[in-house]
């Protein structure tokens, strides 16, 4: 079991649907954990990256914490894969980046409508929001990326096989969509 | 005798007059474009066309093909070339492909699709850019004009009006329309106009058509954009719609595309 591939994926600003989308493998991630053993990732609870082959990134970055957490992936991986319109080009999170951060704030947590008790949240547990949600290849170096909003689970599964099987990842015209 | 070029190595015929972009959709060779379209003056800006001709870069589209070219077109060079210039475009604007309406049936995604494009690769600018939605039928989202200028071509060379225009350079290039107020809804635009079909991204759309048809089942969803292209002799597959709403079957198009539930309560609104 040491040769085992080891995986690790984390959404940053992202909602989680590559997650679930990857979970649409369904009885292929039966065969898939034949071959590969899962890091850190929502799937295991496993707090950080350690020397792992392929790292999955899910979601822009948006926040200090977000940072943080793509620089231990690209340290730690020897693979990095952006997973998904967020991590490829901010998606829907970066259509914040029209609207000064302050504004958004003051939306959200002053003036919004039925809001109680309005303070704009600060704490040192907080991590701090970014100017403007960027793409991950801005911040780290991206070995590949698999576009979708989410993409299927037969991306992942091509991608994976590939690598897995010592091929250079290819996407057939069917398996690219950016929506 | 018959006038030839070579394209990719093989020989070619054309005719006096011809661009390079012209000999070849005669041929069956697909040069991805956005800017071009066969109804209208060339504009040659978009630089996808770009070929290698005798061993310089031209703009197949504006191009004259001439005896004697040697013009490369399918090579890893200029794809290469062609995904970048893709790439740029889509980070000089606002293109979220999974909330447009125009997904699936655009030809700057279909193109980017077709150079099998996985990434922008540039930094993304995030320009602030206006949504016109003042026009009853017709919606300008400028986040996503890529400035091919197919809708004032459109307007002044098919419709004889002069609704649009392309305004300022380099970053702060925009489009504009023809009305003091700088609103589509005072300009004479009329959702029947060529110039409000002709758009190759979602930057011009008509209203409360955007998903007549499924995302999944859109044009180019299954079969790229050079077969597409090529059997419509190069010219737009969104024309195919826009003949048929020239032919006054726009109404029926819309009635017929209702689900039926919403036009049964809209009759018996109608009947009380």
């Amino acid at each position: 079991m040491a040769n085992k591939i080891r995986v690790a994926t984390t959404s940053l600003a992202g909602c989680f649907g590559c997650h679930m989308s990857f979970l649409d493998l369904d009885e292929r991630l039966v065969a898939l954990a034949e071959l590969v053993e899962f890091d850190r990732s929502p799937i295991t609870d496993i707090e950080h990256a350690s020397n792992c082959d392929i790292g999955l990134i899910e979601g822009g970055v948006c926040n200090s914490e977000n940072v943080h957490t793509l620089r231990e992936f690209r340290k730690n991986c020897k693979i990095l894969v952006a997973v998904g319109a967020c991590a490829i080009n901010g998606g829907l999170p970066a259509m914040r980046n029209f609207i000064p951060l302050e504004e958004c704030l003051n939306e959200a947590y002053l003036d919004g409508i039925g809001v109680e008790n309005p303070q704009i949240p600060s704490d040192v547990e907080l991590p701090l929001l970014l100017d403007k949600v960027r793409p991950i290849h801005e911040v780290v170096k991206i070995d590949y990326y698999l576009p979708g909003c989410p993409p299927s689970a037969d991306v992942f599964w091509k991608f994976l096989t590939d690598l897995l099987e010592g091929r250079e990842p290819e996407l057939d015209y069917e398996l690219v969509h950016y929506d | 005798m018959t006038k030839t070029i070579t394209l990719d190595g093989k020989t070619i015929p054309f005719e006096d007059g011809q661009t390079i972009m012209q000999a070849a959709t005669a041929a069956g060779v697909y040069i991805p474009h956005l800017c071009h379209h066969p109804e209208f003056t060339p504009h040659g800006s978009c630089k996808l066309c770009t070929v290698k001709v005798n061993g310089r870069n031209c703009s197949a589209c504006t191009f004259p093909a001439a005896e004697g070219q040697d013009v490369l077109n399918n090579t890893k060079e200029l794809t290469d070339d062609r995904k970048k210039i893709t790439q740029m475009l889509f980070v000089e604007g606002n293109h979220f492909c999974p909330s447009c309406e125009k997904s699936g049936n655009c030809q700057l995604q279909a193109v980017a699709y077709h150079l099998n494009m996985l990434d922008d690769h540039f930094p993304l600018f995030y320009p602030h850019r206006e949504v016109d939605a003042s026009h009853p039928d017709v919606l300008i989202d400028h986040n996503r004009c890529i400035f091919c200028t197919l809708c004032v071509r459109a307007s002044r060379e098919h419709d004889g009006k002069d609704v649009f225009a392309i305004a300022g350079r380099g970053i702060n290039k925009h489009l504009i329309v023809n009305s003091i107020s700088g609103h589509l809804k005072d300009t004479n635009l009329d959702k029947n106009d060529q110039a409000a079909h002709v758009c190759p991204t979602g930057a011009i759309l008509i209203k409360r058509t955007g998903y007549q048809v499924p995302i999944g089942q859109r044009l180019y969803d299954h079969q790229q954009i050079d077969e597409i292209s090529l059997a419509s002799s190069g010219s737009r597959p969104d024309e195919a719609l826009l003949t048929f709403m020239d032919e006054g079957n726009a109404d029926d198009c819309r009635e017929q595309s209702r689900p039926p539930s919403l036009a049964v309560v809209s009759e018996q609104h109608h009947g009380e």
